[in-house]
């Protein structure tokens, strides 16, 4: 147990959680106070002592799904139970014989049409221990799992869904509801809405349980530490949010909105206990009367720090599409918490879209307002960085004041148009700083059309910009 | 039980539980671990249901633990959830005394720790004063004083800062509680980052350092509870200390269990509806999800007008009670109850 509690924690370290050795040594007492055999039980046992972030839940949960998949013998009196329930009769236990191969791939107890069944079935009734059952008799039909693969499990888990045709179910499942209501009316708009939620829910916990069994069959193939090598998913601060999935994004978009919050909190604070003012002769002298003019303490004037005036600049065109969605929503995010901030937005023509973050609640209309009302275009719609940066200096160029910060976004990949990089210094020369952050890793700084070098010699700093971290340690050093 | 309020004292001997500054100390380590408060982790979920808290295996897993270990617990998550009252209903499962303290920025340790009554001081050394003075001199006093000019300086300092003089905020409280008490931070993450050392004595060591007095050991070992809504980051060094746990919101059937626990009379129709709405809201991105506190409010209203079976115009009506901003509102509307949804 010891050992495997040693692998688990390396693992998770090797996933990027902090664990450290006392969280470490208190999981390892809090395991003597839980029964072994409850894995629910050790699973929490071992969350609260190792995860210390709600972010890390994730990644915890697939080392663990790993390191303490099931045993063989305990779900399958799960699926023993849901096969009883059969009133067809079907061969539960057939399946269960040839599951203990592990490698499956070979025929069935199941037909494709029984297995389709019994798959609506436990859809329809939600019993999760026919969901569990279910799970297998698919993996062992459908993903042709071999052993010694060096994949990971997403494939066969497409394989084994592609076959289940689960999008097919739904439909079905919809029309059973549909049509069971009183007098065939049909179901309310909200009665619709629900009985689609809830078999989403539960097509879910299939997807879950299959994956679920998909990895379990490979840790017996491959063993736990080869594997959680394979699976291995980025935390969300620092996933690349050039390459993230939707659902990724999604995380990230999450994650978002507290962190402007963070900042927020960190620049009040930083004002308020920042530097004392300058001396306050006048308070000082009438302070000195009560120690008989001797001016003991002084008194300081309460310091000003001027407001921050942000210009972002952002480019929008497809080759940076995801960072820019993202960038959109961290433009709002910073405008709703600092007072003056001015964005434009640009492909090869820029358009100032500060109005539209304007009193607007929610990101994601800002965002489609963005996209679909800027104008940004002006010839071909591929990025222009000379044309965008001197239609900028020509129109807003003289609002940008010795107070104002510049900051620009983009890959600076500019399609071989020329530079006009005396915008971004004339910017250096009257701004406060020009900060330009772009989301391609370093190594591809400057090759093929990146042209961020003749850019990066007329910045205050170029940042590398690709994730969530990245970003806010930037931010953090900014204000 | 207020802050404020002098915790009462008399046959609290000023000996048994705090160690002179120079004497070595007593015993290294924790104090003695009291009895264990649960049996097993179906215990404490049956018990906190006893109490109308329906925990999952997961929150009373990490109570279970909390106990066992010794281990103060930080619970987070979406408010509304339920943090504070997993605290509450604690200890009102232990038969314990609740001491909260209430974070807010700003918080020292003139709030959460002790202060000196410094009033209370002054009186003292004026009375001294008095006393050599007047005839009515106070025997005890006056006899130590040798040379005649009242008592000494030494004697008069170990005396006004001895425990008399000390007001107890609820840290100290806590751990000088002769019972059993269930100590309750609340908000944690509103204190600024210096602040949260304060803590980090009391949270593993169990145990106040004060420099006049020497160090207060905990005579029981207080269940802690930290809650936070995670506005900030907290800091490592405080994770490291304590079990973490965040409370999310409650899956279908606990959520429906809870409406029926918390509001009688409801309908297991109505409920069973009430949960279902809930939970297709919370997969909408709203700029608020509704919290469990406001489903039980929803719910609560829902009966009061007699609604057994809920319709997409009542749900419109009362939407407000669960959401709370405007847009909202609008986009639930939209999704949920118009035809073309």
């Amino acid at each position: 147990m010891l050992d495997l509690l040693n692998g688990f924690v390396a693992e998770l370290r090797q996933s990027g959680l902090p664990v450290s050795l006392t969280e470490h040594l208190d999981a390892a007492e809090a395991v003597h106070h839980v029964p072994l055999e409850d894995r629910e039980a050790l699973k929490y046992a071992l969350a609260a002592t190792l995860v210390k972030s709600s972010s890390h839940w994730r990644a915890f949960e697939t080392a663990f799904e790993i390191y303490f998949a099931p045993r063989l013998h305990a779900p399958e009196s799960g699926a023993g139970g849901g096969g009883e329930e059969e009133p067809g009769g079907e061969p539960g236990p057939a399946g269960t014989a040839q599951r203990g191969e592990g490698s499956g791939g070979g025929g069935s107890g199941l037909t494709p049409e029984e297995l389709a069944a019994l798959l609506y079935r436990a859809l329809f009734t939600g019993d999760p221990g026919l969901v569990t059952m279910v799970a297998r008799q698919a993996v062992t039909r459908y993903a042709g799992m071999e052993p010694g693969r060096p994949v990971g499990g997403t494939y066969y888990l497409y394989r084994t869904l592609r076959n289940l045709d689960l999008d097919g179910v739904f439909e079905e499942l919809m029309a059973a509801a549909r049509a069971s209501t009183p007098a065939g009316k049909g179901l309310t708009p909200l009665e619709e809405r629900l009985a689609a939620d809830e078999y989403r829910v539960r097509i879910d916990q299939l997807r879950r349980a299959v994956e679920q069994e998909i990895r379990r069959r490979l840790v017996e193939d491959r063993g736990a530490g080869a594997l959680a090598r394979s699976v291995r998913k980025p935390l969300p601060e620092d996933v690349d949010m050039m390459h993230a999935s939707r659902e990724e994004l999604d995380a990230l978009q999450r994650a978002l909105h507290p962190l402007s919050r963070k900042l927020a909190v960190r620049l009040t604070r930083k004002r308020r206990s920042g530097r004392r003012g300058p001396l306050d002769f006048r308070a000082t002298i009438r302070r000195s009367l009560s120690t008989g003019g001797v001016p003991v303490e002084p008194r300081y004037r309460h310091p000003r720090p001027a407001k921050p005036e942000i210009f972002v600049i952002a480019d929008v065109s497809g080759s940076v599409a995801s960072f820019a969605r993202f960038t959109l929503h961290l433009v709002y995010a910073i405008s709703s918490q600092f007072s003056k901030v001015r964005s434009f937005v640009f492909v090869d023509g820029i358009d100032e879209v500060t109005r539209f973050f304007d009193g607007v609640e929610d990101p994601a209309d800002a965002v489609h307002r963005i996209n679909t009302e800027a104008d940004v275009i002006w010839v071909d719609g591929h990025s222009d960085y000379g044309h965008a940066l001197s239609v900028f200096h020509q129109r807003w160029g003289d609002q940008v004041t010795s107070r104002t910060s510049v900051l620009l976004l983009g890959d600076a990949r500019n399609n071989y148009h020329a530079s006009e990089a005396w915008v971004v210094e004339e910017l250096q020369r009257k701004a406060r700083h020009v900060y330009w952050l772009n989301p391609e890793p370093r190594d591809y700084w400057s090759s093929g059309d990146s042209i961020i070098g003749e850019y990066a010699v007329h910045c205050d700093a170029v940042v590398e910009c690709r994730s969530l971290r990245q970003l806010e340690r930037f931010v953090g050093d900014l204000v | 039980m207020s802050p404020q309020g002098e915790s009462p004292r008399g046959e609290e001997a000023a000996g048994s539980a705090v160690a002179p500054p120079g004497a070595p100390p007593a015993a290294l380590g924790l104090p003695e671990a009291g009895p264990a408060r649960f049996a097993s982790v179906g215990e404490v979920r049956s018990g906190l249901a006893g109490v109308g808290y329906l925990a999952d295996e997961g929150i009373s897993g990490v109570v279970f633990l909390a106990d066992r270990l010794s281990k103060p617990v930080l619970v987070e998550g979406p408010a509304g959830t339920g943090k504070t009252q997993l605290a509450k209903s604690v200890a009102e499962l232990t038969g314990s005394r609740l001491i909260r303290l209430q974070c807010y920025e700003g918080l020292d340790e003139s709030k959460a720790l002790y202060e000196w009554n410094y009033r209370k001081q002054l009186l003292r050394i004026q009375a001294g004063q008095l006393a050599t003075g007047g005839p009515a001199a106070e025997p005890a006093l006056t006899a130590a004083a040798g040379d005649g000019r009242g008592v000494s300086w030494k004697e008069l300092e170990e005396d006004i800062f001895s425990e008399d003089f000390l007001l107890t905020r609820p840290l100290l409280e806590a751990i000088r509680a002769q019972e059993p008490v269930v100590l309750l931070i609340d908000e944690v993450d509103r204190v600024e980052l210096e602040t949260e050392a304060l803590l980090l004595e009391i949270l593993s060591e169990f145990q106040v350092s004060i420099p006049e007095l020497g160090t207060v050991r905990a005579r029981q070992l207080p269940l802690v509870f930290l809650t936070s809504n995670n506005t900030r980051e907290l800091s490592e060094a405080l994770k490291r200390r304590c079990l973490f746990l965040h409370i999310d919101y409650p899956d279908l059937e606990r959520e429906r269990d809870i409406v029926r626990a918390k509001i009688p009379g409801i309908t297991e129709e109505l409920a069973d509806q009430v949960a279902r709405i809930v939970r297709s809201l919370r997969t909408l991105e709203l700029r608020k999800a509704p919290s469990v506190s406001e489903t039980l409010d929803w719910a609560r209203t829902l009966v009061l007008l007699g609604i057994e079976s809920i319709d997409a115009a009542q749900a419109r009506d009362t939407l407000h009670i669960l959401l709370k901003y405007q847009t909202d509102i609008e986009r639930a509307a939209k999704e949920l109850l118009s035809a073309e949804a």
